[in-house]
């Protein structure tokens, strides 16, 4: 595959949810790219579409009630044109998939060894021996102690944290081209959190895997992604170089985000540096937005933010927000 | 895990003495005096006081129920009323069929309900859900004998394909043996296959809306494997608990399919011991029966362990 | 099917007993819409009369073992000192198959309806008691009942006031299904000769009459089926839709 080509590359992706008082928009053309070996993350309040994003690339979003229209490229192929089948024999082993609940994630009533067996012989035509002597050196790969005794043990016999590792484990055992995490670190304690996230970053440069990170932690982001892709409200409101983001964000949305994280040194009673919170809620996804889905909350909307919905424009080099203001009220911050 | 088994096995010994109290009550409180019967007509009642004596009747209940308990423990149930054989004999030669009716139903129901239960779950709201669900329902409302009676006459009568009526032993081939036991086996399993699909497709659908299912799926598992392996173990002990206590319905469902099929095993001699009245046999099918279901829950509540790691004693 | 039983008399053709010996056996025709038995009764008007025999059964075990079960659940789930006598003995009397249980007992008696209530009402008992006193013993750890009894209410009034509305939604949803199989164990007994006494027209003994002659008068066994398998999926039915309108807790998954 040529450099210039990307990876992934989503062109506007929509997931629809029926439901029994009208459609749910979760997420609401959507696109974007990511290319081989990057780090993209995706950021947003929770319900802003992030995780039914992550889900609609894997295909795994229940149809019915959902449907999912649009365009995602992978590797130059349209999954949304495959059948079952072939999907089938995507995930898991060029797309795999870590998720938020490593307590629930893992089956419980099969052991470790099991479910990282049965990824590799899915994907892999390896006999039992050799898939057990690559789990095992899997397990070894996350830092799981005593990989071998881990192998016979339970879901229920290993600490969040190790979970997660399995979970990773699990992920990468077919060494994939695109790694997708869904708030990989969220259920984690604080300590916890970075070693998974080094691990994570570790692993990516030995595989060379791309990683789309789905996470609200801003501190998250600085630390590990590249690229930031913002989303409100089902739709993506801004993207940019993670420096250039935290630099200078451009759209409201984002200066909030940003402005509602507490810093490190900061006092509570120190105004200018007070932690800044968004007003109001995410508007119901039911309704058809006209404009701006931001307005609603936006300190800086005016009438034709209630009236046209504002396009992604580029408001600095590899910087696209999508505000009718942005380019001529540039970041108080 | 031996201390579980344990534990386990000795609660069954309260269980089966309230079993046991409760059937000799129901030789003790039967109406008819056996000395009577056994002195015969021209009996002088100082004849029938003998007999009495000698059968140990006159002593006091708690006397008497020890000594029967003694006497069940070294397998000795007592001679029937009405033909004066051991009653272990005639259950003897009475258990064939029933065992046969009963482990056939059982694999039989097993082998049916639980992918029907699964594809009900996967399905679930769909016009195949329904039309399980609706056959479920079915299977809980007809009687077992309606079900025989209009397999019987469809099969049997109309089409022909199946012998209507009678048991051959196993003895005697296993084709015909099978053959005979199709349509009992399909009566007796009917409302059991309902029961199962029942409890199969609510623990599934419970189980899959866990998150693992969604790893599995995100892992390349195909639709089949995760349904049937990472669903069903999920979902095993409802539906292993439920398959342990649907046995009683087994065993109640045998008296009555044994009868419309003309099978000649202890669900018929059951009903003969009813009519007669022969109370030993009444009490020592109704002890053995209660003995079965009961170790059958135990191998269930043992199979727990199994199935579901998280499970530890 | 309430309707039908109240108002067999009215409905029915004929005397269900009336015996008409020139008309053996007849197919179903315009006078005798499902035809006669055996004896030349006329099987519409013994169907009809059959109804009430279920419906009294059913209603009566449904009654009497709810408030069997309610009284011996509230006490075992509230006197913890009760508890394990009284449960192993429930569990006893479960472990022996329900239909057994009813036979044996009817073996001791002479058949009429009332002891058919009775054998089945013993053996219904101990799964409601079961239900009742899973429902005391998950409210007891509630706060409000907690509370009150930290407050020094006494125990009558803590059971009536606070347990027994609680428990009373999943009462009347197993009262339908103990309502069913009542049903349906009255008709097995009586197919087996051990329940309702022969001369009251019940389902179950008008397919026992007819299972001489099934294989060639094969109606006299469908009528009486076709009837109590409604009835009792009607009352499954029921059962269903108050499960599910009633008691949130036993819902089944959507």
């Amino acid at each position: 595959m040529p450099d210039s080509l990307p990876l992934l590359e989503v062109v506007d992706l929509q997931t629809h949810f029926r439901t029994p008082d009208g459609i749910n928009r979760a997420v609401d053309g959507v696109s974007f790219t990511v290319k081989a070996g990057e780090t993209l993350a995706v950021v947003g309040e929770s319900g802003c579409g992030k995780s039914v994003t992550a889900m609609s690339l894997l295909r795994l979003v229940p149809e019915p009630p959902g449907k999912i229209a649009g365009r995602i490229l992978f590797q130059g192929r349209d999954l949304l044109a495959l059948t079952e089948r072939e999907m089938k024999a995507i995930r898991g082993k060029e797309l795999s998939m870590i998720f938020q609940e490593p307590m629930t994630s893992l089956n419980p009533v099969l052991t470790i060894g099991f479910q990282l067996r049965e990824t590799l012989r899915l994907h892999e035509k390896v006999d039992r021996r050799t898939a057990e002597r690559r789990a095992i050196e899997l397990l070894d790969l996350v830092g799981i102690p005593e990989s071998r005794r881990r192998m016979s043990e339970y879901p229920h016999q290993l600490s969040g944290g190790m979970r997660q590792r399995v979970m990773i484990a699990i992920a990468l055992a077919c060494s994939p081209k695109l790694l997708i995490a869904d708030e990989p670190t969220t259920a984690l304690d604080v300590t916890i959190q970075a070693q998974i996230l080094d691990l994570m970053t570790d692993l990516k440069r030995r595989i060379g895997a791309a990683i789309v990170l789905i996470t609200h932690d801003l501190g998250v982001v600085a630390e590990v992604a590249e690229r930031v892709m913002v989303m409100y409200a089902g739709r993506k409101v801004e993207e940019a170089p993670v420096a250039d983001l935290f630099r200078a964000p451009k759209h409201p949305y984002t200066q909030g985000l940003l402005g509602a994280v507490p810093r490190l040194g900061a006092s509570l009673l120190d105004a200018e540096s007070k932690l800044l919170e968004i007003p109001g809620v995410v508007p119901s996804l039911k309704q058809r937005i006209v404009g701006c889905v931001f307005a609603g909350r936006c300190p800086h909307a005016t009438d034709i933010c209630r009236e046209a919905m504002p396009a992604l424009d580029v408001k600095a080099p590899n910087h696209i927000a999508a505000c009718h203001h942005a380019a001529t009220e540039p970041a108080a911050a | 895990m031996v201390a579980y088994i344990a534990r386990r096995v000795l609660a069954i010994i309260p269980v089966m003495a309230v079993v046991a109290m409760f059937v000799f009550l129901l030789l003790y409180l039967s109406p008819g005096d056996p000395a009577v019967v056994i002195a015969g007509d021209q009996a002088t009642p100082e004849d029938v006081e003998k007999i009495r004596q000698g059968l140990g009747l006159d002593r006091p209940f708690f006397v008497r129920f020890a000594e029967w308990i003694w006497q069940i423990v070294h397998f000795d149930l007592g001679t029937s009323i009405f033909t004066g054989q051991p009653v272990s004999t005639l259950i003897a030669q009475r258990i064939e069929p029933t065992l046969s009716l009963m482990v056939i139903t059982l694999l039989f129901a097993v082998i049916t309900s639980i992918p029907l239960g699964i594809l009900a779950a996967w399905k679930a709201g769909a016009w195949l859900d329904r039309i399980i669900m609706t056959f479920a329902v079915f299977g809980f409302s007809v009687p077992v004998f309606v079900v025989g009676y209009v397999l019987a006459y469809v099969f049997a009568l109309e089409l022909d394909w199946l012998p209507v009526q009678g048991y051959s032993p196993i003895a005697q081939g296993i084709g015909h043996w099978l053959e005979g036991l199709l349509l009992p086996a399909a009566t007796l399993g009917c409302v059991y296959i309902a029961l199962i699909a029942r409890t199969t497709r609510t623990a599934v659908l419970e189980v899959l809306r866990q998150d693992y299912i969604r790893t599995a799926r995100a892992k390349g598992v195909g639709q089949i494997a995760t349904l049937f392996l990472h669903a069903l173990k999920n979902a095993a002990v409802p539906v292993v608990t439920v398959i342990g206590i649907g046995v009683a319905l087994l065993i109640g469902g045998a008296v009555v399919t044994e009868s419309v099929f003309a099978i000649p095993g202890l669900g018929r001699l059951t009903v003969d011991a009813i009519l007669r009245r022969d109370y030993p046999v009444i009490q020592s099918l109704v002890l053995l029966f209660s003995l079965v279901y009961v170790l059958v829950n135990l191998a269930v509540d043992l199979l727990y362990t199994v199935v579901d790691p998280r499970i530890r004693y | 099917m309430i309707f039908v039983a109240l108002f067999a008399p009215i409905l029915g053709t004929v005397d269900p007993t009336a015996i008409a010996a020139r008309l053996r056996t007849r197919e179903p025709s315009a006078l005798h819409w499902f035809g006669t038995d055996m004896l030349g009764r006329d099987l519409y008007s013994r169907v009809l009369y059959g109804a009430r025999v279920s419906l009294i059964v059913g209603f009566s075990v449904a009654a009497l073992s709810s408030i069997g079960g309610l009284a011996i659940g509230l006490f075992s789930g509230f006197f913890r000192a009760m508890d394990a006598v009284v449960m192993r003995v429930m569990d006893g009397i479960m472990s022996i198959p329900s239909i057994l249980l009813a036979v044996a007992l009817m073996a001791l008696t002479r058949g009429s309806v009332g002891n058919v209530i009775i054998a089945i009402t013993i053996a219904e008992t101990p799964r409601v008691s079961r239900l009742v006193r899973g429902v005391v013993l998950s409210l007891r750890e509630q706060a409000y009942v907690d509370a009150a009894i930290t407050c020094g209410t006494r125990t009558p009034v803590i059971v009536l006031k606070h347990i027994l509305p609680n428990a009373l939604a999943s009462i009347i949803v197993q009262a339908t299904y103990v309502c069913a199989s009542a049903m349906i164990t009255e008709a097995i007994l009586s197919f087996i000769g051990a329940g309702t006494p022969p001369f009251i027209p019940s389902w179950g003994n008008i397919m026992a009459e007819g299972r001489a002659l099934w294989q060639v008068k094969f109606y006299i066994v469908l009528f009486p089926a076709i009837f109590l398998s409604m009835t009792v999926l009607a009352v499954n039915l029921l059962g269903d839709g108050l499960r599910d309108a009633l008691d949130p807790r036993m819902t089944k998954a959507a």
